[in-house]
C-alpha cells in the first residue's frame, strides 16, 4: 500500500481557529480528507465553544467522543493518549475532529487518579457527552473536569483497570478467575 | 451495591419546565424501583433504577454494561476481515449493516474504492438489515404495549431476509458477509438472488406493512399509550448527539446517505455518471413515541423504493476490487491456477504477513437502521487496527433515556425504551 501524501492542510477551520486563538499551540492533521486539529488539554474547552457558536464555524454536532492509547505506537505522537471530539457542522455538512494529547504522570496499570489525565469536560456545550466521556474515563482513566456524574459506565465501579489501555493484556488479569464469588451459604 | 449511584441533588423533574406534569402534584414521598436487568419489556439486558412519586418518575437512572464483552478490545487483536464477525454481533437486529459499515471504514482508511457490483449488492443489503432492523422495532412497539399481535405481524417477514443473508452467505443470522475491497463471495446465482429479494419486498413486506400499519397506525389505544411521550425537541436532540429516526421525528433533517454520501447514495457510483438512488429522507416535528413509530414506518418503504432502483439493474463484472491491489483475496481458481493468486492468497492469510495498512486514522460512517454507525480506526501499519472506536448510535441515543422519562408514568418507560430501540450488545459492546 503507498504511503499517504503529504497531509493537505486546507480546511478552512484551521484558519479560523488560528485567528481566533493566536497564542494557541496547535497542530493540524489531514488524511483521506478527513481533518483533524490538535490543541493542547488546556485550551480544548475553549476552542471547542469557539467551534461550536462561530458563525463560521458552527459545529453543533458532537458525534462522538473517543479515547486512543498510543503506548509504543511506531509513529512518535505528541503525547500518550488522545481524546478525540469528532464534530458535525449541519449546514455545510462538514466533518471535524480535535484532538487532545496527554502523558500519563504516574504508572498506567491501575486505577489511581492521575492529576496529569484531565480533560474539560464539554457537558455543558454539548450534554450529549455525558455518556461518551464516561466510557473515555473507564476504558483509559481519563478523567472530566466538571463532568456532572463521573463514574464508570460498561465496568463495575470495583474493576481494578481501564480496560483498554494498551498495557492492560486482551485476557485480562485474572480479573475473571479471582473474582468474589457470593451464593446462599455466604451472603 | 446502592440502588441509586448518583448524587442526590439536581435530578429530581421540575414541575415548571415538564410540561407534561402540569397537573401533577408533588406528593415529596419517594420509593425506588429496580427495573431489569432481567426484564421482558428491556429487550435484553437493561437495568433502570426508577425513583418514583406514586406512579410518576421523579428520577430514573440508567445502568448499563452487563452484556460488556470487550468488544473494541478485540477489536485491536483481529485483523480486518476477522473483526466483521464481532462487529456483526453488536446489532444484531441487523447484522450485515455493521459489516458494510466496518469495511466502509476500513476501505476508507486504505483508499480503496469498491466495485460497481459490490457497491449494489451492498447497498440492497443495508437497505434490507434496515427493513429488517426497522420491522422489529414497529412489531416490538405494539409488543412492549400489550398487543403481542402486531409483533408477529413485523417479526415473521424478516425470517425471509434471514432467508436472503442464508443465500448470499451460507448464515442466516450473522452473515459475516462483507471483506476488505469486497464480499466473502459472489452470489450463487443471481436471478435466485433478484427472484428472493423481489418476493420478499412484493409479497411479505407488502402484506406485513399493510396489516402492522393498519392495525397500529391509527389504533386509539395505541395513539393514546404514544402520543405526546418520550417528547425530545429538536435543539435538544442536536445538543443531545441524537440521530436517525429518532432525530428525525424531532425535525433535524439529517441523514448521513444525503449528507455524506457513499455506495449507491452519492452521485457517479458506477464512475460512469451514474445517478445516485432517488429515495425521499421522512422527517417529523412532534418527537415523540408514536412520531419515530411512523418514521420508521416511512423508512420502510423508502427502502424499498431504493431496493426497487437497483435489484433489475446488478451491475456485471467483479464483485471484488481488482487482484493487483493486494487487498483482497483472490478467488479459488486463481490461488489453485496461477503462482500470483497463490502468493496473494498466502499473503493475506498468513499471520505474520496480511495487510499493509496506511499509518493513519480514519473514520468511516453509516446511516444505519438506528442512526450514524461509524468507527475510528487508527492504524500501526499491519493487519490490525491499532485501535476499533465504533461510534454506537443505541449507546448514545440510549443516554437521553433519564431525560426523556422523566416526570412519565411508570408504564411510559417501555414505550420510550421500545421507541429508541436499543440494542444492547451494541450499548454494551
Amino acid at each position: 500500500m503507498a504511503t499517504p501524501t503529504s497531509p493537505k492542510l486546507d480546511h478552512p477551520t484551521f484558519a479560523a481557529v488560528k485567528a481566533a486563538f493566536p497564542s494557541a499551540k496547535l497542530r493540524a492533521t489531514e488524511f483521506r480528507g478527513q481533518s483533524t486539529l490538535i490543541v493542547e488539554p488546556g485550551d480544548a474547552h475553549a476552542i471547542l465553544a469557539f467551534l461550536r457558536d462561530d458563525a463560521k464555524t458552527r459545529y453543533t454536532f458532537l458525534s462522538d467522543v473517543t479515547g486512543v492509547d498510543y503506548l509504543n505506537y511506531p509513529t512518535p505522537m505528541p503525547g500518550r493518549f488522545a481524546v478525540i471530539y469528532n464534530l458535525i457542522a449541519f449546514d455545510r455538512d462538514d466533518r471535524f475532529f480535535v484532538k487532545v494529547f496527554l502523558d500519563p504522570s504516574i504508572p498506567t496499570n491501575g486505577t489511581d487518579e492521575d492529576p496529569a489525565l484531565y480533560v474539560d469536560s464539554v457537558c455543558d456545550l454539548w450534554p450529549g457527552a455525558e455518556w461518551t466521556e464516561r466510557e473515555v474515563f473507564d476504558m483509559y482513566g481519563i478523567r472530566f473536569r466538571n463532568h456532572p456524574d463521573l463514574r464508570r459506565i460498561l465496568t463495575w465501579e470495583a474493576y481494578p483497570a481501564h480496560p483498554l489501555r494498551k498495557d492492560y493484556p486482551l485476557r485480562g488479569r485474572g480479573e475473571r478467575e479471582s473474582y468474589k464469588v457470593v451464593d446462599r451459604s455466604t451472603s | 451495591m446502592p440502588y441509586t449511584l448518583k448524587p442526590d441533588e439536581g435530578y429530581d423533574v421540575d414541575a415548571d419546565t415538564t410540561t407534561y406534569l402540569s397537573e401533577h402534584v408533588d406528593t415529596g414521598d419517594r420509593w425506588v424501583l429496580n427495573f431489569g436487568p432481567q426484564h421482558p419489556a428491556t429487550h435484553t439486558t437493561l437495568r433502570l433504577v426508577l425513583e418514583l412519586d406514586g406512579e410518576r418518575i421523579a428520577r430514573c437512572t440508567p445502568h448499563i454494561g452487563y452484556l460488556h464483552s470487550g468488544f473494541e478490545k478485540l477489536g485491536e487483536h483481529l485483523d480486518y476481515n476477522q473483526y466483521v464477525s464481532v462487529v456483526s454481533r453488536m446489532n444484531y437486529l441487523s447484522p450485515i449493516a455493521n459489516d458494510i459499515c466496518w469495511h466502509h471504514a476500513v476501505e476508507t482508511l486504505f483508499g480503496i474504492d469498491i466495485t460497481p457490483r459490490c457497491k449494489v449488492l451492498r447497498t440492497i443489503m443495508a437497505e434490507l438489515a434496515r427493513i429488517q432492523d426497522h420491522l422489529l422495532c414497529l412489531g416490538a412497539a405494539a409488543l412492549d404495549l400489550g398487543a403481542f399481535t402486531g409483533f408477529l405481524y413485523g417479526f415473521n417477514p424478516r425470517e425471509k431476509i434471514y432467508d436472503i443473508c442464508d443465500y448470499i452467505s451460507g448464515q442466516r443470522f450473522h452473515p459475516d458477509w462483507t471483506r476488505v475491497g469486497g464480499a466473502m463471495k459472489e452470489l450463487p446465482d443471481e436471478e435466485t438472488f433478484k427472484r428472493l429479494v423481489k418476493n420478499f419486498i412484493h409479497d411479505d413486506l407488502s402484506v406485513a406493512l399493510k396489516d402492522l400499519g393498519g392495525l397500529l397506525k391509527r389504533n386509539r389505544i395505541f395513539m393514546d399509550r404514544t402520543q405526546g411521550i418520550g417528547v425530545i425537541n429538536a435543539e435538544d436532540a442536536t445538543a443531545w448527539s441524537l440521530s436517525g429516526p429518532i432525530a428525525r421525528a424531532s425535525g433535524v433533517a439529517r441523514d448521513l446517505r444525503k449528507d455524506f454520501p457513499y455506495l449507491c447514495y452519492a452521485d457517479n457510483w458506477d464512475g460512469q455518471g451514474a445517478e445516485a438512488v432517488k429515495f425521499k429522507v421522512p422527517v417529523a416535528t412532534d418527537g415523540d413515541v408514536y412520531t419515530r413509530f411512523l418514521v420508521r414506518f416511512e423508512e420502510v418503504l423508502q427502502s424499498i423504493k431504493i431496493i426497487e432502483q437497483l435489484i433489475d439493474d446488478i451491475p456485471q463484472g467483479p464483485l471484488d476490487v481488482f487482484a493487483d491491489s493486494k487487498v483482497s483475496k483472490p478467488n479459488k481458481s486463481d490461488v489453485y491456477g496461477s503462482i500470483e493468486g497463490l502468493i496473494q492468497h498466502f499473503e493475506i492469510i498468513m499471520s505474520n504477513r496480511g495487510w499493509e495498512a496506511p499509518i493513519a486514522e480514519a473514520y468511516g460512517a453509516n446511516e444505519t437502521a438506528n442512526g450514524e454507525l461509524g468507527y475510528y480506526i487508527v492504524s500501526d501499519g499491519g493487519p490490525r487496527a491499532w485501535r476499533a472506536r465504533t461510534r454506537p448510535p443505541s449507546f448514545i441515543n440510549y443516554s437521553t433515556m433519564a431525560k426523556l422519562t422523566e416526570g412519565h408514568m411508570l408504564a411510559d418507560v417501555v414505550a420510550i425504551l421500545g421507541s429508541l430501540n436499543v440494542v444492547a450488545a451494541e450499548l454494551d459492546r
